[in-house]
C-alpha cells in the first residue's frame, strides 16, 4: 500500500507539532522517518496511522482518503494497520500467545483460526515455545518479537514501527531489524520507521525523510542521503553515527573489504604518525592493498593496525616487509 | 462471665450471619452501581490525561455526585434514604432495608477506585489496543478491566472491609447484625461481653476478608 501525505498540519495548544508535511510513501518499502525529539515525528506517525485527526492536510492511503472518514470506518482502516512501539505495550494481562490473538478476537476470526494463526506468527518470530509465557518473564527483545507477531496477525498491509527499538541494546536492535526486513520481504508489507537513530535508517531502510522543527528538510534514497547529505540537521545525525558493528573487530579496527587480506601491520607510538606506506612504495617495486586500518589507545600508548596486501615479485616483496620491520612496525602474516 | 446461655451464642450467630448478608448483597449492589460509574468517570476524562471517550460536561456533573454521596456522613444518609428503603424493601428497618443505604453510601467509593484502577492502566497499551482498531468497549472490557484486575481486587476487598464498619453502625438505627447486637446488648442492656464477642467476630471477618483479598491479588500479580 502507497500512503501520500498532502500539507499535514497538526497544532497542540500554540505547539506546531507538525506544520505542513507533504510526503509519499512508496509501497512494498521500509521508509524512515528520522528526526529528534520534538521535532513532530509522534505526531507525525500517529496522524499517518489514523490515531489522531490532523487540522489540516490529508492523508491517502493508495486511490482513498482516510484522514476523513467517519470514526467506524476508521476503526475498521485501522485493523488493517500493524503498530509497534518503543515500550512494546503488550497487556500484561494476557500471555504472549494471548497478545498475538488479540487482534484476531475484536476482528471475530473464528477461534480454530485464531489458534492456528497465533501458532504461525510465534514460529515467524521464532519463539514458538512462549505461547503460554506471561510478559513479565520475556526479554526487551522478545516481548518486541511478539508485538510484531501481534502487529501482523490480522495480515495488514503497513506496519508502523513507532521507535521500536529505541528500548533495545544494540545487538537486540540488529535482531529486530533483521526480523522486520525479513517479514517486509515475505508479505509485501509497507513498513514505515519513526526513529532518533540513524543506525537504524542505515541499516534498515530503503527510503528516508528528516523532520525537523515539524517539517520535512530533507527527503531520498538513504543510498542519495548518506551519499549527499544536504542539510545541517541531516550532517548533525550523520555525526553522531556509530561505525556499523557488523564490520569493527574487537579491537577496533575497520574492515571495509570482503577479501581476507594477509598481512596486518601494526605502528606503535610515533610510528603511527610516520609516513611509512608511502616511504615503502617509492622505495620498492610493490603495490599495497588496504582493506582494513583502526587505531586503540592502550594506556598512553597509541596503537594502529592495517590489514592489506602487499603484492609485487616475491623478492620485492620480502624486501618490502624488511624494511618495514626496520622502521619499527611490527608484521604479522596469515596463514593462506 | 454470667449468662452466656445456648441463646445468646445463637442470638450472636444469627446477627453474623445477619452481617454477612447485609455485607454480601450491598458489596454486590455497590458494584453493580459503582463499576459502570467509575467506568463512565475513566472514559470520560477530558484533557491532559483524557480518557478514550472525552465527555468533560458528564464527568463534571458524575464527579459532583460522587463527591457529594461520599462526603456524607453515613448514619446521616441512612436516615434521608428511609424513605426509599420503604418504598424498595417495603420496611425502613431490619436487615434488608439497611442494604439499601448500605449499597448508596458504598457505590460512590467504588466508583473512586474502579476509576483510579482504571487510569492506572499504562496509556501506551491502551493506544496499542487503539491502533488495532478496537472499538471503546473492547477497549473497556478487554484491556482496561482485564489489566486492572488485581487492584481491582485490592479495592473490591477495601469496599467489603468499609460495608463491614458501616454495617455495624446500621445497627445504631435498627439495622441488625453485630452492630445491632452490641448496641441493644451489650450498651442498653450492660451486656460488655456481648459487645465484645460482636466486636471480635468483626475483627475476625475484617482480617478473614483481607487475606482472602490480598491472596487472591498476590497469585493474579504472580502469573503476570
Amino acid at each position: 500500500m502507497q500512503i501520500t501525505l498532502k500539507n499535514l498540519v497538526r497544532n497542540y495548544e500554540n505547539v506546531h507539532a507538525v506544520r505542513g508535511v507533504s510526503l509519499n510513501i512508496p509501497e512494498n518499502r521500509i521508509f524512515g522517518i528520522i528526526g529528534l525529539s520534538g521535532a513532530g515525528k509522534s505526531t507525525l506517525v500517529r496522524l499517518i496511522s489514523l490515531l489522531e485527526k490532523p487540522d489540516s492536510g490529508e492523508v491517502w492511503y493508495d486511490d482513498s482518503r482516510v484522514d476523513d472518514l467517519p470514526e467506524k470506518e476508521i476503526i475498521q482502516r485501522r485493523r488493517h494497520i500493524g503498530m509497534i512501539f518503543q515500550n512494546f505495550n503488550l497487556f500484561s494481562s494476557r500471555t504472549a500467545g494471548q497478545n498475538i490473538a488479540y487482534p484476531m478476537e475484536i476482528c471475530k476470526y473464528p477461534k480454530d483460526r485464531i489458534k492456528e494463526r497465533v501458532k504461525e506468527l510465534l514460529d515467524l518470530v521464532d519463539l514458538a515455545d512462549k505461547i503460554d509465557a506471561p510478559i513479565s518473564t520475556l526479554s526487551g527483545g522478545q516481548k518486541q518479537r511478539i508485538a510484531i507477531a501481534r502487529a501482523l496477525a490480522c495480515s495488514p498491509d503497513v506496519l508502523f514501527c513507532d521507535e521500536a527499538t529505541s528500548a533495545l541494546d544494540p545487538k537486540t536492535t540488529q535482531s529486530i531489524l533483521a526480523l522486520i526486513k525479513e517479514i517486509q520481504k515475505k508479505m509485501n508489507l509497507t513498513v514505515v520507521m519513526i526513529t532518533h537513530q540513524m543506525e537504524v535508517v542505515r541499516d534498515a531502510c530503503d527510503y528516508v525523510a528528516v523532520l525537523s522543527d515539524g517539517q520535512v528538510v530533507e527527503k531520498g534514497t538513504v543510498k542519495d542521503l548518506f551519499a549527499q547529505p544536504k542539510t545541517s540537521v541531516t550532517k548533525e545525525f550523520m555525526s553522531h553515527l556509530t561505525t556499523n558493528t557488523r564490520n569493527v573487530r574487537d579491537d577496533g579496527v575497520v574492515i571495509w573489504s570482503d577479501v581476507p587480506a594477509r598481512f596486518t601491520l601494526r605502528f606503535l607510538n610515533d610510528r603511527v604518525e610516520t609516513p611509512v606506506i608511502s616511504d615503502i612504495i617509492r622505495e620498492f617495486d610493490v603495490v599495497f592493498n588496504i582493506s582494513g586500518a583502526g587505531i586503540q589507545k592502550v594506556g598512553d600508548t597509541k596503537m594502529g593496525t592495517m590489514v592489506c596486501d602487499i603484492t609485487g615479485k616475491p623478492e620485492a616483496v620480502s624486501a618490502a616487509l624488511d624494511a618495514i620491520r626496520e622502521r619499527g612496525v611490527t608484521v604479522e602474516e596469515a596463514e593462506v | 462471665m454470667t449468662g452466656l446461655t445456648p441463646a445468646i451464642w445463637n442470638l450472636i450467630w444469627q446477627s453474623t450471619l445477619q452481617t454477612l448478608e447485609m455485607v454480601s448483597l450491598s458489596t454486590l449492589f455497590s458494584v453493580i452501581l459503582g463499576l459502570p460509574l467509575g467506568i463512565l468517570l475513566c472514559i470520560t476524562t477530558p484533557g491532559r490525561n483524557a480518557g478514550i471517550r472525552p465527555m468533560p460536561v458528564l464527568n463534571e456533573v458524575l464527579s459532583r455526585i460522587v463527591n457529594i454521596l461520599r462526603s456524607f456522613p453515613f448514619i446521616i444518609l441512612i436516615i434521608i434514604l428511609f424513605p426509599l428503603s420503604r418504598l424498595i424493601v417495603g420496611s425502613a428497618i431490619g436487615t434488608k432495608s439497611t442494604i439499601v443505604p448500605l449499597s448508596i453510601a458504598a457505590a460512590p467509593f467504588v466508583a473512586r477506585i474502579v476509576e483510579t484502577a482504571l487510569k492506572e492502566v499504562d496509556p501506551g497499551v491502551v493506544q496499542a489496543a487503539k491502533a488495532m482498531g478496537s472499538t471503546n468497549s473492547q477497549i473497556v472490557f478487554k484491556v482496561l478491566l482485564p489489566e486492572a484486575l488485581p487492584s481491582l481486587i485490592s479495592g473490591l476487598t477495601l469496599t467489603i472491609i468499609n460495608l463491614i464498619g458501616y454495617s455495624a453502625m446500621a445497627g445504631a438505627v435498627g439495622g441488625g447484625g453485630l452492630g445491632d447486637l452490641a448496641i441493644r446488648y451489650g450498651y442498653q442492656r450492660f451486656r460488655p461481653e456481648v459487645m465484645a464477642i460482636a466486636v471480635v467476630v468483626i475483627l475476625v471477618l475484617v482480617e478473614v476478608i483481607q487475606f482472602i483479598g490480598n491472596r487472591i491479588s498476590a497469585r493474579m500479580m504472580a502469573k503476570r
